[in-house]
């Protein structure tokens, strides 16, 4: 009879939640509240939790609470401590959550909220939340070893250096394009630039107090900076309305995106307790604040969604960046729906912390479906605007034209509306000078957070919001560009370190000066090129992080694969071979696209023949003010190109040497060989510290 | 004030900020007579540790 207490509640969920599906799918035509789609994604992932994610644990690893984890074995009181099961999923999701999964949903809106919707739901289910549990298991079978160093003992050493080097280039576009949405964010901006200004003092100010004053008492300096960062969000507003200051802070995206690289070069060189430490804590107390703030203010207001199901733009010639639906809606949305960067968390410092295996679905599966949550409430959060204004802020210059009128023009003509003088009205009511082609996805997301916000308290404080959620966005991005920044100097200066030995002593000055400031040049050239680009730049540097993130991910999963058929448990290797499949299929058509295309919107190559072709005729594309500006951006074309097909060489060569590994042990001719750590029982661990 | 301390402490380990204090006990219990680090020494080591790694930081 107790089987009946679980049949009966989870029969309920899975039909409400089949229900909620079936509403959505019998649309026609009628705007729909949110909630729907809510109810659908949530009994979707409760269903999966309980089922999928259980038979992983029990099929596939055979997770036995009863089996020590490296927490246990190795026990050294900082990097491997048993700890509750809720404070590892606090721990790991503080971690994944980034500003991925809230600009990618954000992009994808431009097809209409069904192709971004599904992707999420289903991608997470089968995809994501299996990647990054599939990992962490193997990685604590292993004394938490990295995806790295398991890609070499697993696969080959081939594929583990292949891996590293992937990682690098995967960073490079990765801080380059988050620097993009933030400088995108801020252009023009005193209250924005301001605020996120002071935001670098007060890190340092709790830097120093945690070091010299109170040490240790993080918990303490956090508080103290969060106050200080309420007096930031003031002191921008006053900035913004004075005569003389005003100016001075008002600047344009070149200059943002200098002083971004100052930014990141100063981060990777000082020492970390003094900038880096301190501003992670209060980046996670704000992320985690503001992500249950996010939910349970689109619970209560429950918008109605004023985006179509499904836009024009499924056909490719859509404005915030070009591609079909198929595939570009799913390298669009990689974080959310499935992120290759998680690997590297799942194999990091978590699985040191799990105190018994059998946490590990909760954790690794869990909570990536949290962040998928996140994922959904950015396309809320983006699909309760008005198309008309979703595209006034996400189109291009060369789109939209330089004014309102001609962006309303250019928006009436892909069969939207928006209404004389509403886009100024907004613009005024979020303390900006305009809101027209702030590209990126940040501005769009931060007027639908200020909606909702506005609408669940009152108040009109419409403005405070929108800066509010400025503020959170480029505090989270910021935190990703200083710490990716510092990683990268260290792996060029291990990289350099082969040739010249003395380059690799971190203590040395002038090779950390060096390195940090070659690691910067590489994401800044990406990221100038972006801010320059008439097109927006997020046209062409999201699909391709997309992509490098979409191709971890089959790294991850590759890794996973092999791990899972030298187990001996080939037959459970659908697990991740379905969503490695889905990936490469995906991955290789966008790629191939984005190179080939004969489409100059879509292709790499064929846009820098046209530029080429209209350098030659004299003629200026629109939003291009020079003819010099043509060569430049050919070139970047080009190179934009390299790195897509290096990305995709990269996980080829992976690809291969996993082929040969798993036919190697399905046809008996490769010993099983599980590199994984021996059982030992739980009882011959002392739990504790 | 327990309560607040217990608190501060899980908000601690959800960060993944040095705890002094948790490897002081750990080496109290478990490696009696070693050399402990010095607090500036310990946090110094876990902070560099922490952003050396690529997964400090994710997208």
């Amino acid at each position: 009879m107790g089987s009946l207490r679980t049949v009966v509640p989870w029969t309920l969920v899975a039909l409400v939640g089949a229900a909620a599906l079936g509403r959505l799918a019998l649309l026609r035509g009628e705007t729909i509240s949110a909630a729907w789609l809510l109810v659908a994604a949530i009994c979707t992932w409760l269903v999966a939790y309980r089922f999928y994610a259980r038979f992983i644990a029990a099929k596939v690893f055979a997770l036995d609470a009863n089996r020590a984890t490296p927490a246990l074995r190795l026990a050294d009181g900082h990097d491997y401590v048993p700890t509750n099961k809720w404070v590892v999923f606090g721990h790991h999701f503080a971690a994944i959550a980034g500003p991925g999964p809230l600009v990618g949903p954000t992009l994808a809106a431009q097809f209409g909220w069904l192709p971004g919707a599904l992707w999420i739901v289903i991608g997470v289910v089968l995809g994501g939340a299996v990647q990054d549990f599939v990992i962490l298991c193997a990685s604590v079978r292993r004394d938490g070893r990295s995806l790295g160093q398991m890609a070499k003992d697993e696969i080959g050493p081939v594929a583990g250096l292949t891996a590293l080097v992937a990682v690098v280039g995967i960073m490079v576009v990765l801080l380059s394009v988050l620097a993009l949405v933030v400088v995108n964010a801020l252009r023009d901006s005193p209250w924005g630039t301001v605020t996120i200004g002071l935001t670098i003092p007060i890190a340092m100010l709790m830097g120093l107090w945690l070091k010299f004053l109170r040490p240790d008492r993080v918990v303490e300096a956090s508080v103290l900076g969060l106050v200080l960062l309420a007096g930031a969000l003031w002191a921008g507003q006053w900035v913004s309305e004075h005569p003389t200051w005003a100016p001075v802070f008002t600047l344009t995206g070149p200059t943002l995106a200098l002083l971004v690289m100052g930014y990141g070069f100063m981060a990777s060189a000082l020492p970390v307790w003094l900038l880096l430490a301190p501003r992670d804590y209060l980046s996670a107390f704000v992320k985690i604040g503001v992500v249950v703030a996010l939910v349970v203010g689109i619970a209560w207001v429950l918008p109605p969604m004023q985006m179509p199901p499904l836009t024009r733009f499924t056909d490719g010639t859509g404005p915030a960046f070009s591609g079909k639906v198929f595939p570009f809606v799913f390298i669009t949305i990689a974080c959310g729906a499935i992120s290759g960067f998680h690997s590297l968390i799942a194999s990091g410092t978590t699985p040191k912390l799990l105190a018994r295996e059998t946490d590990a679905p909760l954790v690794g599966y869990g909570a990536m479906l949290t962040e998928s949550l996140v994922a959904v409430m950015a396309l809320v959060a983006a699909c309760v605007l008005t198309p008309g204004v979703y595209f006034a802020i996400n189109a291009p210059v060369a789109a939209l034209g330089p004014t309102a009128t001609t962006a309303a023009e250019a928006i009436r003509g892909w069969g939207f509306t928006l209404a004389p003088g509403e886009i100024e009205a907004l613009a005024a009511a979020v303390g900006e000078t305009s809101l027209l082609s702030r590209t990126g996805g940040a501005p769009s997301l931060a007027v639908g957070m200020a909606y909702l916000f506005d609408r669940a308290l009152g108040g009109g404080a419409m403005a405070l919001w929108y800066h509010f959620a400025i503020m959170f966005e480029a505090l989270f991005i910021l935190t990703t560009i200083d710490a990716g920044t510092r990683v990268g100097r260290f792996l060029l200066q291990d990289l350099g370190g082969q040739l010249w030995p003395r380059f690799r002593d971190r203590d040395w000055a002038p090779a950390t000066w060096l390195a940090s400031a070659l690691f910067v040049a590489m994401w800044g050239h990406f990221l100038y090129q972006g801010v320059t680009d008439p097109l927006g730049g997020v046209n062409s540097l999201w699909p391709l992080f997309g992509m490098a993130n979409q191709l971890l991910a089959a790294v991850a999963l590759c890794v996973g694969t092999t791990v899972i058929v030298r187990m001996g448990r080939a037959r459970y290797a659908w697990v991740t071979l379905v969503p490695l499949a889905w990936l490469l299929v995906v991955v290789f058509t966008a790629g191939w696209q984005k190179l080939f295309s004969p489409d100059p919107r879509v292709g790499f190559l064929s846009h820098a023949r046209r530029m080429e072709e209209l350098l030659a005729a004299g003629t200026l594309p629109p939003g291009v003010t020079s003819l010099e500006a043509l060569p430049r951006m050919a070139f970047n074309d080009r190179l934009d190109a390299v790195v897509a097909a290096f990305f995709l060489c990269a996980v080829l060569v992976i690809l291969a040497d996993s082929l040969r590994t798993w036919l190697g042990v399905v046809r008996g001719a490769r010993p099983l060989g599980s590199t994984e750590v021996p059982a030992q029982p739980v009882a011959a661990f002392v739990a504790g510290d | 004030m327990n309560r607040l301390r217990a608190l501060a402490r899980i908000l601690r380990t959800i960060l993944g900020a040095p705890d002094y204090d948790r490897y002081l006990r750990h080496m109290a219990a478990r490696h009696p007579g070693c050399r402990v680090l010095s607090r500036d020494e310990f946090v110094a080591s876990r902070l560099d540790a922490r952003y050396a790694r690529p997964g400090s930081r994710c997208c």
